[in-house]
């Protein structure tokens, strides 16, 4: 295939990638929703997060049909930029840890949630929705 | 350096650039957009990285974004249900694009409108979405860049500095949309070829793909 003659592909694997797009959203929203916690879910979220990152590079951007040269332009120096997460993941651990053992900073305490700060129960949060509404 | 030395490199250089040579076998302003998007995907990385390293450091707890962007219709609040929704419409408005560009190229210029309008009314209801949650956090929930009720106060200036920034290339992204669709609509690529949609879809794409990286890292994580 030429690149003069443009991306032309059949429709079929547009909607293929589609409702693969949609099945792998619905599982991340899963693994929220389940209430996965810990090691799994940082596995299952970043393992769907990549397919789904990588099927819209590949086919929804056309990246896999492109020439060599322009695929490394494309993906080549956006590497560099795992050395930056690398970095400032072990910058950060590191702070956080003097923060702890230096200044006395509790590491283990817990977030408020809206239903801590708006009293507790559902039924007040909806009390409380009526009144605005009126 | 001799006189002539510093002409003899001068007239290197410039034909060294001024040689009639293509790296890139795709039209200029495809070409030109992927090192737009390369850029951007720079930026965005770097406030995801900012993200990632405050949200190390503090000691302070994080707020719990499954409850916070918890959302109830009657019911039970059910857990981050509105951003669930938002990443659903985004995906749908990237297949729409994904068939606006293939009619493009199929010179179905009626359906290639209709598609892209279909895809900015799509990106145009995931920035109302996102206006909602805005004025949620802000005005119920008392979200600050500085500070919010829940946890640490970086929660709010991240929250803000990158939903804002991208919802900013949705808004964007979908006055781009409008603009080419109706000129494919008026017929100004008959002669000209339908690259714009390809290149149009390639930064609307790209809008989805970062949405794909925040949905993980700031509302999953």
């Amino acid at each position: 295939m030429s690149a003069e003659a443009g991306q032309q592909h059949p429709l079929g694997i547009y909607y293929k990638i589609w409702i693969l797009l949609f099945v792998l959203s619905s599982f991340s929203y899963a693994v929220d929703f389940f209430e996965v916690q810990g090691g799994m879910r940082w596995a299952l979220v970043l393992l769907f997060m990549v397919l789904k990152a990588g099927f819209i590079v590949a086919i929804f951007m056309h990246v896999v049909w492109e020439r060599m040269a322009l695929v490394l332009t494309i993906l080549g120096p956006p590497v560099v930029l795992l050395l930056l997460i690398g970095l400032m993941s072990v910058e950060g651990f590191y702070i956080s840890g003097t923060r702890v053992q230096y200044m006395g900073q509790d590491p283990n305490q817990v977030a408020l949630t809206p239903s801590d700060l708006h009293g507790g129960g559902h039924g007040e949060e909806e009390e409380h929705a009526e009144e605005e509404a009126h | 350096m001799s006189e002539a030395a510093i002409s003899e490199s001068n007239s290197t250089l410039v034909d060294d650039w001024s040689a009639d040579k293509q790296a890139y076998h795709v039209p200029w302003g495809k070409a030109m957009m992927w090192i737009f998007l390369v850029s951007d995907t720079f930026i965005f990385t770097c406030f995801l990285t900012s993200y990632l390293h405050v949200r190390l450091t503090t000691t302070e707890p994080w707020p719990l974004q499954s409850e916070i962007f918890a959302l109830s219709f009657g019911g039970d609040p059910i857990p981050l249900i509105l951003i669930a929704i938002m990443t659903f419409i985004l995906i749908t408005s990237s297949g729409t694009m994904a068939l606006a560009v293939n009619f493009g190229y199929r010179k179905d210029k009626v359906k290639t409108f209709w598609f892209m309008v279909a895809t900015a009314a799509f990106g145009a209801s995931f920035v109302g979405m996102q206006a909602f949650e805005w004025s949620k956090l802000i005005l119920e929930e008392g979200v600050r860049p500085w500070g919010n009720p829940f946890g640490a106060p970086q929660f709010g200036s991240i929250f803000f500095m990158i939903t804002g920034f991208h919802g900013l290339h949705v808004t964007a992204g979908v006055i781009y949309l409008l603009t080419v669709a109706f000129k494919v609509k008026k017929g100004h690529y008959d002669k000209k070829g339908y690259e714009i949609v390809e290149i149009a879809g390639l930064y609307w794409h790209f809008v989805d793909l970062v949405w794909v990286f925040i949905f993980a890292f700031f509302y999953l994580l």
